[in-house]
């Protein structure tokens, strides 16, 4: 069905497609059209919709509600993302279901909420306190908005890992043609549960399996949910022993399966020997320098990554030991250029073009920048 | 042998528990399991919810489906799970500072929802689990490791706090008066809406040692003679009530709960 919407109307459509049937949050420019419309939507498919006191509780009550069962998902903007971290982290311990949506605004504190930025990339890998698994996808358009938001209830289901959709002001707020399939295409992931008369581990994995399976609460497994270091039972433990298993454990979860997670774009990376790399928003104008700077006779490739975190360093590292240099271009001072600097391991020179004062950087900008520093 | 009791509702073998000799956490905790056991609720369908604090470790005594949380967040993670899932009974333990200081908002709020949940508080008047901080419910004037000149806050009433925020079941009560607690957190739980018992319990090792306050007999002592119905306390004569606390059923009232409206809500859209 074709249909003209907005990044965070998508958003919507594909979590309810994936099965979403809680939402729970707090409102925030510019992410609130996504509470609006699952407020309107979730009730008419069975579903529960509630505004919250606060982004903490708005967080919270989507971890209870994953816990019965349901899929849930919150959504939020800069200042509303920092409240959540407490509770990401505890997602991550616990190993519940869960997808964030941070619409990205400019700027620390209250900063630019109505102006783009992506200045949240670091938060979402590290924002919560101590070591933890995340994954983190970040979509450049609505219609990539719509399958990457079903990839992150996906991804959540089987991994129980907490799933940051990174989005910014620029695609939470255009509007575009997006063909929303019929939901027979599309495939989804649920959760593994035990079976009835299963001896019980909630934290134990089955052989053969990537992560304990997962009882509903209410469905006859009476089970202990904690945020402190828990063994196999899910019960309190303070042996460090038992913590370096749980912790090897959750942190292996985004380098074992990285293959099924990372994902990224390269556009004429083949011949290239200049990369221009963007992500999110962003990469709308890296793609249109791309073409003009293609047209004007430059060998130069887009790189760009869709999960950020884990990040596609095989693919980065692989470019990076053939090219000249690498253009990145993002919405802050410079924080993917760090991961990017790390990837190529002076194989080759990372230049930079950044803002953070909530202007969006124009392929005009870009095409002049690049042939200033690839000469 | 142990207690019938003990062995249906209680996970034995995590037992002994955490708490020091004298806390009346536990009072609290096996009264909670009297009232589930007399309601004759299926295991299967309780949620016990906890924040952070000695007295969120409750539910991982308690063989029920259990969810111990993040501090202050307690109420907040019980709305998801109820809202989720009606069918559950969900009843939420929290300490005074977890309750009343970091959650204080989630507290009001749930409060003003009327939502089906069931918060006992188990307020000792301090923070137990970091070593004996001041908490919102500790007295004015009365010592803690961060009041080392006495507090100069004045404190938060809990109970009337839960009632005027919207709290349709609200029951203040003693770690020494067991019997009334028993009965108060069994209505508490079968009311619908939201419910509160705020137990008075004693934390011996910091609130009382810091306070001179004795023993933990001496302590519970003290509640007994402190604490008087509030309805018994309206016949007394003025110079009896004096330096008297007030206890007892302050509020029970029916409302439309939260989740049964939302639930008639999702049956509205379906014509
Ligand atoms: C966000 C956060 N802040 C502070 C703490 C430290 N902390 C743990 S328990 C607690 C207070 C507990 O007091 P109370 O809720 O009254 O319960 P009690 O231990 O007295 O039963 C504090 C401050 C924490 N765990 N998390
Ligand atoms: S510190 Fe106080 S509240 Fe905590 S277990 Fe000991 S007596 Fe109980």
């Amino acid at each position: 069905m074709i249909k003209f919407l907005q990044g965070n109307e998508a958003c919507v459509e594909g979590a309810l497609m994936a099965g979403m049937r809680f939402y729970s949050g707090y409102p925030i420019t510019p992410s609130t059209e996504i509470a609006e419309l699952s407020a309107e939507r979730l009730p008419k498919v069975g579903g529960k919709f509630i505004q919250m006191e606060d982004e903490i509780s708005g967080i919270a009550a989507a971890i209870g509600a994953s816990l019965t069962g349901k899929k849930a998902m919150t959504a939020t903007s800069g200042p509303g993302f920092s409240l959540k971290q407490e509770n990401i982290g505890y997602a991550a311990l616990a190993e519940v279901p869960l997808v964030i949506v941070n619409v990205q605004r400019g700027g620390p504190s209250t900063g630019l909420p109505t102006s783009p930025g992506q200045g949240d990339v670091m938060q979402a890998r590290w924002g919560t306190h101590g070591d933890h698994p995340i994954i983190c996808l970040t979509p450049d358009s609505v219609t990539e908005t719509f399958y990457l938001t079903i990839r992150a209830f996906n991804l959540a289901e089987k991994y129980r890992v907490p799933v940051i959709l990174l989005t910014d002001e620029i695609t939470g707020h255009m509007r575009e043609k997006i063909d929303i399939p019929d939901p027979s295409e599309i495939e989804i992931y649920n959760r593994k549960r035990p079976e009835t008369g299963d001896v019980y581990h909630p934290y134990g994995v089955e052989p053969g399996e990537i992560v304990p399976r997962m009882a509903d609460f209410g469905s006859g497994f009476r089970y202990h949910v904690t945020g402190l270091m828990h063994d196999e039972t899910g019960f309190p433990s303070n042996s460090t022993e038992n913590a370096r298993k749980l912790m090897d454990r959750l942190m292996a979860k985004t380098v074992t399966y990285r293959d099924d997670i990372i994902d990224y774009e390269a556009l004429y990376t083949e011949d290239a020997d200049w990369l221009i790399l963007a992500y999110g928003g962003m990469s709308r104008s890296a793609r249109a320098a791309v073409k003009v700077l293609r047209q004007k006779g430059h060998s130069v490739g887009l790189f760009r990554p869709i999960s950020l975190w884990p990040f596609p360093e095989e693919a980065l590292s692989a470019l990076a030991g053939k090219v000249k240099g690498i253009l990145v271009t993002e919405l802050n001072y410079g924080q993917i250029k760090l991961e990017v600097e790390r990837i190529a391991c002076g194989r080759c020179p990372v230049e930079f073009l950044g803002r953070g004062n909530g202007e969006v950087i124009t392929p005009e900008m870009l095409i002049e920048t690049f042939e200033e520093v690839a000469k | 042998m142990n207690h019938p009791l003990a062995e249906s509702y209680f996970r034995m073998d995590k037992l002994p528990h955490i708490w020091c000799p004298g806390c009346s956490h536990g009072i609290i905790m096996a009264s909670i399991a009297r009232a589930i056991d007399r309601l004759g609720l299926d295991k299967d369908n309780v949620c016990i919810v906890s924040g952070i604090g000695c007295s969120s470790r409750a539910p991982g005594y308690m063989d029920f489906n259990t969810l111990h949380t993040t501090h202050g967040r307690a109420l907040a993670f019980a709305t998801g799970v109820k809202l989720a899932n009606p069918k559950l009974e969900v009843i939420v333990i929290s300490g005074d500072g977890d309750l009343s200081a970091i959650g204080g908002n989630h507290l009001i709020h749930a409060a003003r929802r009327n939502i089906g949940l069931t918060t006992i508080c188990f307020n000792n008047n301090i923070y137990g689990m970091t070593g004996g901080q001041y908490s919102p419910t500790t007295p004015t004037g009365d010592k803690a490791t961060t009041a080392p000149y006495g507090n100069i806050d004045k404190p938060f009433d809990i109970t009337k706090l839960a009632i005027g925020a919207g709290a349709t079941y609200a029951a203040k009560v003693t770690a020494f008066h067991v019997t009334q607690m028993d009965k108060y957190i069994e209505s508490a739980i079968a009311h619908k809406g939201f419910s509160l018992v705020e137990a008075i319990a004693v934390c011996p090792t910091y609130y009382g040692r810091k306070n001179r306050k004795g023993s933990a007999v001496e302590m519970m002592t003290w509640l007994k003679d402190h604490y008087i119905d509030f309805k018994v306390a309206e016949k007394l004569p003025p110079e009896k009530r004096e330096g008297k606390e007030l206890m007892g059923e302050f509020i029970n009232v029916d409302a439309p709960e939260y989740t049964a409206l939302y639930d008639a809500l999702i049956d509205r859209l379906k014509d």
